[in-house]
């Protein structure tokens, strides 16, 4: 999907300003909002990259301007009344209306402090197609739907650098679509292939690249 | 909107704690979540996981060369071998600053960013700033951060655009080869592990 959150390489935002001693949340609901996008993936009725593209798919002005636990909490708000867990009359009225259904698996207070990150390598397919110092182009791909191909890195000439091993794909993982496994790989290309030739040269830049992005360069 | 684009302002912050009360309000209700869960996950990211974890890690790596081969050829099991709080998931890769090269980390799409050896991703790594300008002008981003590498260092961008995910082991600063393990850490700032910066020099901080 080419919107807003697909940022690398624009221009006009200006410099980084770093907060000293920045605390972990400003407010305590940012806190709130991180441990139930936690506790509901815990319940696994949505995928990383499904809560990822229902934060992409909202509106492009919100996303520059909202605080990113404010992003979180709208794109799980979201994602809980797409799967029919909470109605809009809840949210109104700011309280349970009906009994909740019943889900796979909830999280304990035991298992919360040491949660694990998800498991996302996946038992090869096929042999990869790709090796460490290949050179490969990448595709020109331009799905509305969710991708992890940045626009700054489609139809780029790189060098395959690692094999990361085979991975659940975004792509589809996003859209309902099964996890489909695809080799992962990390590819690099020169500042120059990116953005022109007058470019640093001592700089590259590297994507982390599934297999259906790339093609032989 | 150049700047502070993350930063709360009074009139969201009215409007969000009302809005994440009544949620969380529905899901416990509906028993969907353990408050003492939520709790415990925001204890958690407040007092036990950050960037200490990471500083205690880049600190064995310069004291211990085998431990630092390891962490180099696979970063998750090397570091779950240490047994700290938070169990690293898979794909997480550790790059070496050399005095040739330089390495930073950005997640142009969103946020992606090693919780469990760093904590929550400062507001800074998350912004609009630092996610478009990392891939195209990482000299002008050291620059904001007060960094100058040397003319002929190679910067080396890694945007976590999968499930990998990067840590930066930065250069150990002359002058410490009779330092503890302990006092290694205390010079091993986040930003140096984002490739933001750069490890302190001894007389920075004091022993």
């Amino acid at each position: 999907m080419n919107s807003i959150h697909d940022m690398g390489g624009m221009d006009g935002f200006g410099a980084v300003r770093a907060e000293p001693d920045e605390p972990a949340f400003h407010a305590p609901w940012e806190g709130r909002v991180l441990a139930m996008q936690r506790a509901m993936g815990y319940a696994r009725l949505w995928t990383i990259d499904q809560s990822r593209a229902s934060i992409e798919m909202l509106d492009p002005a919100l996303y520059l301007t909202a605080s990113y636990y404010k992003k979180w909490f709208l794109a799980l708000e979201h994602r809980l009344r797409m799967h029919g867990l909470i109605g809009p009359d809840e949210l109104a009225a700011g309280k349970s209306l009906r009994p909740g259904v019943q889900l796979e698996r909830t999280l304990s207070a035991a298992d919360a402090g040491a949660m694990k990150r998800g498991e996302f390598a996946r038992p090869a397919t096929a042999q990869p197609q790709f090796r460490p110092g290949d050179r490969v182009r990448t595709r020109n791909l331009n799905p509305a739907t969710h991708t992890r191909l940045p626009r700054y890195a489609r139809d780029k000439v790189g060098t395959v650098e690692a094999n990361r091993g085979c991975h659940v794909y975004p792509d589809t993982a996003a859209i309902d679509a099964g996890e489909n496994p695809r080799w992962l790989y990390t590819v690099t290309f020169a500042a120059s292939e990116l953005w022109g030739d007058d470019a640093d040269p001592a700089i590259t830049v590297s994507i982390e690249a599934f297999e259906p992005y790339l093609m032989p360069g | 909107m150049n700047d502070h684009e993350d930063h709360d302002h009074g009139s969201e912050l009215g409007e969000m704690q009302l809005r994440v009360r009544a949620l969380e309000t529905i899901l416990i209700e509906k028993r969907y979540v353990d408050p003492a869960a939520l709790d415990e996950i925001v204890e958690t990211f407040q007092t036990r996981i950050g960037p200490r974890i990471g500083g205690r890690i880049v600190a064995r790596a310069w004291s211990d060369p085998d431990f630092k081969r390891r962490l180099l050829e696979d970063a998750t099991a090397a570091v779950n071998a240490e047994g700290h709080a938070s169990p690293v998931g898979s794909h997480l890769i550790a790059v070496e600053n050399t005095p040739g090269v330089h390495n930073m980390v950005v997640c142009t799409l969103c946020s992606c960013y090693p919780w469990e050896v760093l904590g929550l991703p400062p507001v800074w790594y998350k912004s609009a700033p630092y996610r478009s300008r990392a891939v195209r002008n990482p000299k002008g981003v050291l620059a904001d951060f007060g960094v100058t590498l040397p003319p002929d260092t190679a910067i080396r961008v890694w945007d976590s655009t999968a499930e990998t995910r990067f840590i930066v082991l930065p250069m150990r600063p002359a002058g410490t080869d009779r330092f503890s393990e302990d006092q290694l850490a205390a010079l091993v700032t986040r930003d140096s592990m984002i490739g933001t910066g750069v490890a302190l020099q001894p007389e920075d901080v004091a022993q």
